[in-house]
């Protein structure tokens, strides 16, 4: 059963590096998705001894809001927004993914030096560290505001599954709140999203940090 | 008996790997629709090369006719370190896998520098996209490999392949899988297969490999072929070893799941060929640099291990 935990927690890293090249907006939503379902599943398979009944509850409502809310709420944003529908990076795709690897290496070396509680599944702390650093570049090396919500549900991911090392199940009520909170900021960013786009014929983020009446040099007048 | 063994099947490989490109485009053939060539035309062909006398080019020198001498000695010496269906090769020792890709690297040397040497500016193109493939090729083909030692805990590639068993299949699965696709990308670039390179196509802008053999002829164009047919051969074994951790101990019915398997790669590749489009040039080292990437993940879960 670990090994197959062990296959999942690759097929997680995998899905980072599949992030790191997929120049498509779609493919990225629906990897975001995939791997927040199987992040989802994770613990079914990790968990031992625990209630089972409370443990596949879980699994089920994160399976629905990760699998189906959230990507069908960001395909709604892009589509209104009528943005291109590639990622635009500000990186090369080969440059991308040697960060990913790196910050693999990285996380590995750092998981073996967190004094964390010993886990069964082998490499769950420096794929967990990994997920979090490919957020992290999706937010910063892609230019659109879309990519920017992905980059933080992908973060999301990686804390989930890093909170699944320490504790295997994690109690409801943080659980629940977390889901709530990431499920009220999804909402709220397509929603952002949309206006934005309507405000500024454009969700690219490297033009947003500058005020418009600044760019026009009216500013002052 | 036990010293003619390692022997028959060194003889087995130079009888029977010209018959993996035949598999490979009767499976292509029968996705489109069509019969295909016969099994065996590879045979023909090269039975019909070998007679004809060659022709040379006056401003080429003996570096042209020595590249696809080089070329096809090269990999038969690479054979003789490979193992065959998990069995020791006779020519086995400790770090011969570093061997195998210098032996690589000569092979494919000889063949750009015979290609240079006849001035066209075809073959000046082939030669230097068939380099800047091998640039993305060899540090995924030499990691996964270190990364196969690092598993098995040998050097040899005999060694390794013989300490591949079930068990290591169970404990470290995930590696493997990683090493195998991996594999079997390197198989698809190295071989001009088709995300990289069409075996098939007759304009020269595109072709990569085919295109660096266009001014040879007769017998030297019959070893480019067999060269080419023995290299998918190598690859082909290193992933039919790897899939096949099982020793019966029978050598027969070891061999004959071998060959098997060997047939299953070469379907499997025409399966590739006839279900995905080959990529635009530019996109091909992405396709080599996943590869590179499969093969460093696969190390790094080894040494986290």
């Amino acid at each position: 059963m670990h090994t197959f935990a062990e296959l999942i927690i690759v097929f997680v890293i995998l899905m980072d590096l599949a992030l790191a090249v997929t120049g498509s907006l779609s493919t990225c939503i629906k990897l975001v998705a995939l791997q927040g379902v199987v992040a989802g599943v994770l613990p079914l398979l990790a968990g031992h001894g625990a209630p089972y009944v409370r443990a596949a509850l879980f699994a089920a409502v994160i399976v629905t809001l990760k699998g189906a809310v959230f990507p069908w709420l960001l395909m709604r944003a892009r589509d209104k927004s009528g943005a291109r529908k590639d990622v635009e990076p500000l990186i090369s795709y080969p440059a991308s993914i040697m960060l990913c690897l790196g910050a693999f290496i990285a996380s590995s070396w750092m998981g073996s030096r967190l004094p964390l509680p010993e886990t069964e599944v082998a490499w769950i702390v420096p794929a967990s560290l990994a997920t979090v650093f490919t957020g992290f570049l999706l937010i910063t090396t892609r230019t659109k505001a879309i990519t920017q919500v992905l980059g933080y549900l992908v973060i999301e991911n990686g804390i989930y599954i890093f909170g699944l090392a320490l504790f295997v199940e994690q109690p409801m009520m943080v659980e629940l709140a977390i889901l709530l909170d990431v499920f009220v900021a999804v909402f709220v960013m397509g929603i952002a999203i949309f206006h934005i786009s309507r405000e500024f014929d454009h969700i690219d983020t490297a033009e947003l940090s500058e005020l418009s009446d600044w760019r026009r040099g009216e500013y002052g007048k | 008996m036990e010293t003619l063994k390692p022997l028959g099947q060194y003889l087995a490989v130079m009888l029977l790997s010209p018959l993996l490109p035949g598999v490979i485009n009767r499976v292509k053939a029968f996705f489109g629709g069509r019969r295909g060539r016969p099994l065996l035309q590879l045979y023909s062909d090269l039975y019909k090369l070998t007679r004809k006398t060659p022709v040379y080019s006056r401003t080429t020198t003996w570096v042209f006719r020595a590249g696809p001498v080089i070329g096809v000695s090269a990999m038969l010496t690479a054979l003789a370190v490979l193992p065959f269906a998990g069995r020791p090769s006779f020519l086995a020792f400790d770090g011969d896998f570093i061997f195998l890709i210098y032996l690589l690297g000569l092979a494919r040397f000889a063949t750009v520098l015979a290609a240079l040497d006849t001035g066209s500016a075809f073959e000046g193109i082939g030669a230097s996209r068939e380099m800047q493939f091998a640039v993305f090729a060899e540090p995924a083909f030499f990691l996964g490999l270190a990364a196969l030692a690092r598993v098995t805990g040998h050097t040899s590639l005999s060694a390794m392949f013989g300490a591949l068993t079930e068990d290591i299949w169970r404990t470290a699965a995930p590696v493997l899988a990683l090493l195998t696709a991996s594999f079997f990308i390197v198989l698809l670039a190295e071989n001009s297969r088709v995300p990289a390179d069409d075996p098939d196509t007759h304009l020269e802008l595109t072709m990569i490999h085919e295109v660096m053999a266009l001014d040879h002829s007769g017998p030297d164009l019959a070893c480019i072929l067999y060269g080419a047919a023995l290299k998918f051969w190598v690859f082909g074994a290193l992933i039919a070893c790897m899939v096949l951790p099982r020793h019966s101990g029978s050598w027969f019915s070891d061999s004959a799941l071998f060959l098997l398997v060997m047939l299953a790669t070469a379907a499997a590749v025409g399966v590739v060929e006839s279900v995905i489009a080959r990529l635009r040039l530019i996109k091909v080292p992405y396709m080599l640099i996943t590869a590179f990437a499969f093969s460093a993940l696969a190390l790094i879960f080894q040494m986290g291990r």
